[in-house]
């Protein structure tokens, strides 16, 4: 079985984001680009089941919809363990060309198992791998906090209001993935750094695809009003503002 | 531009999310001119579905074959799809929950309609269609053109006021054809806490951080929490060392809540943490470093030992509550 990841780049998690161009995109001076956190702990997972002879699981590949300048990430999840990659060479606009874009992909290439994070932590949109699922027509499952393989079926733990639910899931399918899909990620080695220098990542060029969206003005969030503090030594004042004053208990 | 809210039931029951939807989606009609009609997937009786009225649904639409109360996102959606058609419905109003993350895509490129994902105000603009959505995890907010004929809005939790009217909605029922019942997943096993409040669904919610120390001193915060009625919280990294589990983790990496009170104990303020509860109504704090980020996030703080103020609290809530 094949598995697909994948993966977006986004700015490092404690980026300060600045706004630019009129407030039409942000500033992308000095930022840090990495691998969308939910990505990098599906990958990690997609990994440990590879190495795992017993999951039949051969081959992990990574599929991005991004210009040449985001090969860098891509890079970065061959150096961690990925197999093969693939680029889709376009920008994204919005998240149903992005998905659009990897249903052509999983077309062509043919994968059992296909691994989405739960959202991008730039667009948060929590759109593209149901989309994905949607496009090819085969069943999904989101908020995925567990996957294994037990003689050949794909076994699913999925988080639901107030307690989890376990599926067996048909290949193809598609997993949207959450917290406790792996524990941590997954370093590169030295030894993986430099293979991932010899790989080859094979380029798509796009799909004619109309984007359903876009995004018109940016804004930063109006600010909070300042603390107010409460003497450590008499904190039922606190229970009275909330109760007297934000009327919040 | 008729208006399609879906209403989703917990065992046959709403919750005040399904009447935030509801009244969410009355609000959008308005705008726009037009009304709302309601789906109802799985069983739910008349009296409860009565309540859907109330709360601005001028008709209201019960798909309840028996298959359908194990949720299937391909059969939901394809059963809201072919509701949206049938009414014309020009928007789609569903929850940004578990099941509205699940659904809302599908429906997306059934339709070919864009999504405004987790907005939570109401549509800037009608023409072009702007709402208004959390980008880089609360850091940002962006205008969002939905440039497509039928256009799909997911909801944020505890972000829109239920408004209550009284009105008598028309009640039909909503035939499913067997192709589109639920495929060939399979459902090994079901764990369900009951009777527990629900991290998402609570209006106050208290949260614990490394400052706490360790798992055994979580009793005066969990009391807290049981004596204001809400629910309990915690940063990743207690998550991550098992003091508490997993559904409790807030932040970029966990849960995105928004209750009307946060009360942060022994939490820095990382940028991770407060992506998860940015946009609480209120933020308080308790840490004993004045310096700690989570005070810029705070409208109220106390500087000062969670072990000795978090049992103060807990008699202050009580001594309030008698
Ligand atoms: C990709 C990525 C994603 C992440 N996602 C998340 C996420 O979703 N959620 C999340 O929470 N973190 C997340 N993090 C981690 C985040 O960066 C912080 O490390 C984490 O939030 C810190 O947790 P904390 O505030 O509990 O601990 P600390 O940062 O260690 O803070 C403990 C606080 O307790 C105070 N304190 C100590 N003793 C006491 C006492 N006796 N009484 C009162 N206060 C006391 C200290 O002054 C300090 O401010 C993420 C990190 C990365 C890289």
């Amino acid at each position: 079985m094949k598995i697909l990841v994948c993966i977006s780049n986004v700015p490092d998690t404690t980026t300060k984001i600045k706004l630019a161009e009129g407030n039409s995109t942000i500033d992308t001076a000095g930022i840090q680009w990495v691998i969308n956190p939910w990505d990098e702990l599906s990958l990690t997972r997609a990994l440990e089941l590879r190495d795992d002879a017993a999951s039949g699981i051969k081959s992990v590949t990574v599929a991005h919809v991004g210009p040449a300048s985001s090969e860098p990430v891509i890079r970065k999840a061959l150096a961690i363990g990925a197999d093969e990659a693939i680029r889709v060479n376009a920008n994204s606009p919005d998240a149903y060309y992005v998905a659009a874009q990897l249903a052509e992909v999983i077309k062509k290439e043919q994968f059992d198992i296909i691994l989405c994070g739960i959202e991008s932590s730039d667009y948060n949109g929590s759109l593209v791998g149901g989309m994905i699922s949607e496009f090819l027509g085969i069943p999904s499952a989101s908020g995925v906090s567990g996957i294994k393989i037990e003689n050949g079926t794909a076994v699913v733990t999925r988080d639901i209001d107030g307690g989890k639910e376990i599926l067996e899931m048909p290949v193809p399918f598609v997993a949207v993935v959450q917290k406790g899909i792996a524990k941590e990620p997954k370093i590169a080695a030295m030894r993986g750094i430099m293979l991932a220098r010899t790989k080859q990542i094979k380029v798509y060029e796009p799909s004619a695809v109309e984007p359903l969206t876009n995004i018109s003005v940016l804004e930063k969030p109006a600010p909070r009003s300042a603390c107010r503090f409460i003497d450590a030594e008499n904190p039922g004042q606190l229970i009275d503002l909330l109760r007297n004053e934000a009327k919040v208990i | 531009m008729s208006v399609l809210v879906y209403t989703e039931n917990w065992d046959g029951k709403f919750k005040k999310l399904t009447l935030e939807l509801v009244s969410y989606a009355a609000a959008v009609a308005k705008m726009t001119g037009s009304s709302v009609t309601a789906l109802s997937i799985g069983k739910v009786d008349e009296s409860e579905l009565r309540k859907l009225g109330n709360y601005g649904a001028q008709k209201i639409l019960s798909a309840d074959a028996d298959q359908l109360s194990v949720f299937d996102s391909q059969a939901y959606a394809a059963i809201i799809s072919e509701a949206a058609i049938k009414q014309g419905a020009k928007i789609i109003v569903i929850s940004n929950n578990n099941t509205g993350k699940a659904v809302a895509p599908r429906l997306s490129v059934r339709l070919k309609a864009g999504v405004g994902s987790g907005v939570s105000k109401l549509p800037l603009d009608i023409n072009p269609f702007t709402v208004y959505k959390r980008t880089y995890s609360g850091n940002v907010f962006a205008h969002v053109v939905i440039k497509s004929d039928i256009k799909i809005l997911t909801l944020a939790q505890n972000s829109f006021d239920p408004a209550e009217t009284p009105n008598n909605a028309a009640i039909e029922k909503f035939d499913v054809h067997s192709e589109i019942l639920p495929g060939k997943t399979k459902r090994r096993d079901i764990q369900k806490q009951s009777g527990k409040i629900l991290l998402t669904d609570a209006d106050i919610v208290v949260s614990g951080g490394r400052g706490m120390k360790s798992p055994d001193n979580w009793a005066p915060l969990v009391e807290l929490a049981s004596a204001l009625g809400g629910a309990t919280a915690c940063s990743r990294p207690v998550s991550d060392e098992g003091w508490r589990p997993n559904e409790e983790h807030t932040g970029q990496t966990g849960k995105i809540i928004a209750p009307n009170v946060y009360i942060a104990v022994g939490i820095s303020g990382a940028t991770q943490h407060l992506a998860g509860i940015s946009s609480s109504k209120y933020i308080v704090a308790i840490n004993t470093d004045k310096d700690a980020p989570i005070f810029e996030a705070a409208q109220y703080g106390i500087v000062g030992d969670a072990m000795k103020v978090l049992p103060k609290l807990v008699a202050a809530v009580k001594e309030l509550k008698k």
